[in-house]
């Protein structure tokens, strides 16, 4: 029981309605402990505090430093907030090292409407959705040799887009994608990570007035591979994106997704599932930056863990800022520990600057699957593959009905197969 | 007709002191149609039995058999026990996080009978059974067990009992934690599995009040991991008089 670190709100942690104590037209009264000359995260949180403005707590996420300059991040210690759950020592010097080797190689699959483009790292495209949020993700900016963009035409529909990454190597290596819906588009596009690699990656996602988007990244790497991934979107006026996470491959992936929104009524679903082995390290931390008013945000991330010394991290911020009003935020993060010697680490952090908001809530569950279940199910006549089977699906089922692109979905209906085989054995 | 027949049967948990022996030659018959009640102090060794016939990997088995119809239970797997017709209505019923009710039922069902029961008929059963036990329908798409209350956990066990149709059901303190209002709408969902499933059943309790619903045909008194007294119905009704003290204090 005790290698289950568990963080448990309530089911709804719902706040928005003006009549809570500690709440007035003009926001919450941050209580002393939040103010700016205390900061929470103590001595290590520090090393950001240069980012924040006058008066910016260093534990608020609206205080962390952005910048393109590598520089500008100081050198990871592994005790900085951001860092904290992860193991820099297997990070394979993607946060200090020149990041030379061969990158991934990119192939674009079913393009109908949608353009690739090679360019170079000054194009004014890049950089045009996103700015680094952490030093793994400016060394990789500094270092891409170059930039893919992928557009999607204004007002088309139905493009449904698959890009492959292929790694081969096991060196050192940056890329860049700027990821296009132009305004009034629909389209999904579908991000494939397979091979093996040690991979520092920006994706930038501009998602234009009144477009509609899909992402579905999918981390599927072979055992070895070192994977962080920054995902920086904008999301236009009235523009919607839905983003899905998926994780099972690779020794460790650190996906980081930050949604930032740039015009009024944007909605953005962000989504994850992750399955998490022996000794893999699986980290999602995402960010939704509520600066607009009436915005919708919706988080909700799934994993499922075994064997020992498999870890996931999720970590979830929702900020929503003073001048968000009428926001409306929801995240939660579930993980069902199948296996003694997993630890799931989970923690919603919700700021909330006004209090003229529609609604906001978080909640963060953790659950084991023990022998107890087993014997409940196995007692009902379900042999030990099946009721094993049964649970981790049904878990699952939430986000992989999300995806509705059928060839992945059967694709990860055989992988949750396959690392269940795993555990039998 | 079948044959649930339980033979001096011994059965030890393991504790930090070592082995402890919780049965210590229990000896029972049921069949087809029979209603076996339990009754007996607490920490006698009810629960126990009922978690061995079932196979609960706690109770270790170091004598005697279990036989159903001449097979042997102690050489089955847990599922095995349940598709053999055995069927135990727990205590405590856990909550399993992320499979629904309707997933589960079905996936039961079809594990019990080999096949999948037709979707149709199928559908409207569980909905009928649900009904008879004043089980709300929003149930069906919640995780097995969970939020449920006490209460709520129990008409479930019940629910499956009538689905699943059974040889043999054990319900173990299935009255505990229950008001009058539910104990009766339970207690009658177990007179309709015996009445149209030809079932038998045994039953565990503390208390004589679930026995005014469910009359047995048959009252067992263990104390101390064995039969102390038998009898028909009235041995209940004395207990109900007296207590289990006058067994407590027989010197041993």
């Amino acid at each position: 029981m005790t290698d289950t670190a568990t963080h448990t709100t309530g089911e709804k942690a719902r706040i928005g309605a003006p009549s809570i104590s500690g709440f007035t037209e003009e926001g919450e009264n941050l209580s002393p402990m939040n103010e700016a000359a205390s900061p929470i995260g103590g001595a290590a949180s520090k090393a950001h505090s240069h980012g924040g403005g006058a008066g910016i707590p260093d534990s608020s996420r609206a205080g962390r430093l952005t910048s393109y300059n590598v520089d500008d991040f100081p050198v990871l210690t592994g005790r900085e907030e951001d860092f904290r759950f992860t193991p820099l020592k297997r990070m394979g010097g993607l946060h200090k090292n020149e990041l030379v080797g061969v990158a991934p190689e990119l192939v674009v699959t079913d393009a109908n409407v949608s353009t690739l483009e090679t360019v170079a790292m000054t194009d004014a495209r890049v950089g045009s959705a996103g700015t680094p949020e952490d030093r793994i993700s400016a060394n990789a900016w500094k270092h891409a040799a170059e930039a893919k963009v992928v557009t999607i035409p204004a007002n088309s529909t139905g493009e449904q887009v698959t890009l492959t990454y292929t790694g081969t190597s096991t060196e050192a290596a940056a890329s860049h994608l700027v990821l296009i819906a132009e305004a009034n588009s629909e389209s999904v596009v579908v991000i494939d990570h397979v091979g093996s690699a040690v991979l520092a990656q920006n994706i930038e996602i501009d998602v234009r007035e009144g477009a509609k988007l899909t992402v579905i990244s999918l981390q599927a790497w072979d055992e070895h591979a070192i994977h962080a991934a920054s995902h920086l979107a904008k999301v236009g006026k009235a523009a919607h994106l839905k983003h899905i996470a998926v994780t099972y491959g690779g020794d460790l992936v650190r996906l980081t997704p930050s949604a930032h929104f740039e015009g009024e009524g944007g909605e953005v679903e962000l989504f994850g599932l992750y399955f998490a082995d022996a000794g893999q390290h699986l980290e999602h931390r995402l960010f939704v930056d509520h600066a607009t008013e009436n915005c919708k945000s919706n988080v909700l991330y799934k994993g499922a863990l075994q064997g020992k010394d498999a870890h996931t991290v999720w970590v979830g911020d929702v900020l929503i800022r003073k001048e968000a009003k009428g926001t409306n935020s929801y995240e939660a993060n579930r993980n069902l520990v199948l296996t003694e010697g997993a630890r799931a680490d989970s923690v919603p952090n919700l700021e909330i600057e006004t209090g003229l908001i529609d609604g906001a809530g978080h909640a963060s569950t953790t659950g084991r699957f023990d022998d107890e279940h087993l014997f409940y199910l196995m007692s009902r006549g379900i042999d030990e593959k099946t009721a094993r089977r049964l649970v981790v699906r049904g878990f699952l089922n939430e986000i992989v009905q999300q995806i509705r692109v059928p060839e992945i979905e059967e694709r990860l209906a055989e992988t949750i197969e396959r690392e269940l085989a795993a555990t039998d054995s | 007709m079948s044959t649930l027949e339980i033979k001096d049967l011994h059965v030890s948990i393991e504790t930090e002191q070592g082995d402890k022996e919780i049965l210590k030659g229990v000896s029972l018959t049921i069949k087809t149609g029979e209603t076996h009640a339990i009754m007996g102090p607490n920490g006698s060794g009810k629960s126990t039995l009922a978690s061995t016939i079932a196979g609960h990997p706690r109770y270790k088995v170091t004598s005697g058999t279990i036989t159903l119809d001449g097979e042997d239970v102690l050489a089955m797997s847990v599922d095995e026990r349940a598709r053999a017709g055995l069927f135990l209505a727990m205590q405590y019923p856990v909550e399993v996080p992320g499979v629904s009710m309707t997933n589960f039922l079905r996936t039961a069902k079809t594990a019990i009978d080999g096949t999948a029961p037709k979707l149709r008929t199928w559908t409207k059963d569980v909905k009928t059974a649900m009904e008879a036990l004043k089980i709300d329908a929003e149930f069906a798409s919640r995780n097995v067990n969970e939020g449920f209350s006490g209460g709520e956990k129990k008409r479930v066990e019940i629910l499956q009992l009538e689905l699943f149709k059974p040889k043999f059901a054990i319900l173990d303190e299935t009255d505990s934690g229950l008001d009058v209002d539910a104990l009766k709408v339970v207690s009658e969902g177990v007179n309709r599995a015996q009445d149209e499933n030809e079932m038998g059943t045994l039953l565990i309790t503390h208390y004589t009040r679930i026995l005014r619903y469910i009359k047995p045909d048959f009252v067992h008194v263990f104390v101390d991991g064995k039969i102390a007294e038998q009898g028909g119905a009235e041995l209940a009704d004395r207990l109900e008089d007296e207590g289990y003290d006058r067994f407590q204090n027989v010197p041993a």
